[in-house]
């Protein structure tokens, strides 16, 4: 289904796009399978209506919106972003969403909160139940990182409603960390005034760090971070940091040892 | 029936033919696939994790020649065993290829970083450095040379060679270790039926050695001076 067309944004690169086919079918959507292919054979199984989506926590207005009406509530943008994943791969994609601050204006953040959290769909009658990672699979942002205006909530992709296998109907993205910190077919966000815990960093938290920003100097034990290949290329690239990203958010991190945060 | 009994030279020159094509089948499904682009997104990916899961598969193949033939009494499965073991070889070479050159572009630096840095690289490499001089002594030559006791005993090291290639597997994936924990099974299954023949052996020849019937009472050290 085409979504209303977009407007461009100047927050897009104007790389070349991967792929529609490699965008989704080259997915990592654990709760669908573990093998790349997977999520585009099994998550057609997710029904995306009626679909909820609870903003709740440190807010003077909580509330629970409908899908359509969130589909509704802000024009959306075309945003070409490049999208690095831990695995040392890497894509361009032409999302289709509006800024993550703009929706929680809505609820009127509270002062104490100072972490947002972000709960996927979870639902063992489609979706794996092997432990893989601990679900539902969550997710969080300092509160600066969800109101940048690069940190969107994506609801669309090539101009068309999302894909289930790339997170329908509502997906996280932060294009300036690897790809796991963006959330998919999110169900929840709540302000919090604690770093909440995330699933790759439960899993595994000498791997996964909260922050999780591309950075080539800090190498992954299974993945050096220095290159990546973008799909759709043969060689390697040099991973920039903040995955080329650093001149809108490096200022976030100023006086962190992003060593230590990883 | 017979033949599968008791095949002839002939017999078995065919058998052979035809199980080394059916070796090569997967590489032939590779090269297809990277030839006709439909290895998916990340056909470098593609082929590394197919090259490497062919390698652990044809080592418990391998594995496999011995039990089953103490099972079923066919002696002549023996005669297949060498082969597979270097498909295991070749596919293992296969694999380290594709991460050297078409991962790495033979950048030598972040190479030996990997295998000095991350884990599952190291053990994956030293498996495979270790799998060399048992395809180097694969051959009747080598046998005579080394004498069949040396030879058998260097080429029991294939059996750490397949533990270091689950741990690799093991310790590559992110999170889910369903599949190397079957090959682990596997693996562990054909190591076990090796540890229990050995240990009825072990008695078998206690039993053989010691007389029927233990003297009791007081026994006389017998101390050389």
């Amino acid at each position: 289904t085409a979504l209303s067309p977009p407007a461009p944004s100047p927050l897009s690169t104007t790389e070349e796009k991967t792929s529609y086919k490699s965008v989704t079918t080259y997915n990592n959507f654990y709760e669908f399978g573990t093998d790349k292919a997977d999520p585009a054979e099994n998550a057609g199984k997710m029904a995306l209506r009626p679909w909820t989506l609870r903003v709740e926590g440190l807010a003077n207005k909580p509330r629970t919106f409908d899908i359509d009406e969130l589909l509704r509530l802000v024009p959306l943008e075309e945003r070409i972003y490049r999208l690095r994943c831990v695995e040392a791969w890497s894509m361009v994609i032409p999302w289709v969403g509006f800024p993550l601050a703009a929706l929680l204006k809505q609820v009127e953040p509270q002062g104490s909160a100072k972490y947002v959290e972000f709960v996927s769909h979870y639902d063992p009658k489609i979706m794996t139940r092997r432990p893989v990672l601990e679900w539902p699979y969550a997710e969080g942002l300092r509160m600066d990182e969800a109101l940048h205006p690069l940190t969107i909530l994506a609801v669309g992709l090539y101009g068309e409603v999302l894909p289930n296998q790339n997170g329908a109907p509502l997906r996280l993205v932060v294009p300036w960390k690897y790809g796991f910190k963006s959330a998919k077919s999110i169900v929840a966000i709540r302000l919090v005034d604690k770093q909440p815990a995330t699933a790759w960093n439960r899993a595994a938290p000498d791997e996964y760090g909260f922050y999780s920003n591309v950075n080539p100097e800090v190498s992954h034990p299974r993945w050096s971070q220095a290159t990546e290949r973008r799909i759709g290329e043969f060689r390697k690239r040099p991973t920039l940091m903040f995955n080329g990203y650093a001149d809108q958010v490096a200022r976030l991190y100023q006086g962190m040892d992003l060593q230590r945060n990883f | 029936m017979a033949i599968l009994r008791h095949p002839t030279s002939f017999q078995i020159a065919v058998i052979k033919a035809a199980l080394f094509l059916l070796c090569l089948l997967p590489a032939v499904q590779l090269a297809l696939g990277a030839y006709r682009d439909t290895l998916g997104a990340n056909p470098v990916e593609a082929i590394t994790h197919a090259s490497g899961e062919w390698t652990l598969r044809f080592l418990l193949i391998t594995l496999t020649v011995t039990p089953l033939r103490r099972a079923t009494g066919l002696h002549w499965l023996l005669r297949l065993r060498r082969m597979l073991g270097l498909f295991a070889f070749a596919y293992g070479v296969a694999h380290l290829f594709t991460y050297l050159w078409l991962d790495q572009f033979f950048d030598w630096m972040a190479i030996a970083l990997d295998i000095l840095k991350r884990p599952f690289i190291t053990v994956g490499f030293a498996a495979l450095v270790l799998m060399l001089p048992l395809a180097l002594t694969s051959n009747a030559f080598s046998i005579r040379r080394l004498g069949g006791r040396r030879w058998q005993s260097l080429h029991r090291s294939v059996y750490g060679i397949a533990i270091l290639g689950v741990v690799h597997y093991w310790w590559l994936v992110k999170a889910d270790v369903l599949a190397p924990a079957v090959y682990a099974l596997l693996l562990a299954a054909l190591l076990g039926v090796r540890a229990w023949w050995r240990e009825q052996e072990r008695r078998r020849q206690l039993a053989a050695a010691l007389p029927a019937r233990v003297p009791r009472g007081k026994v006389i050290p017998l101390v050389p001076k």
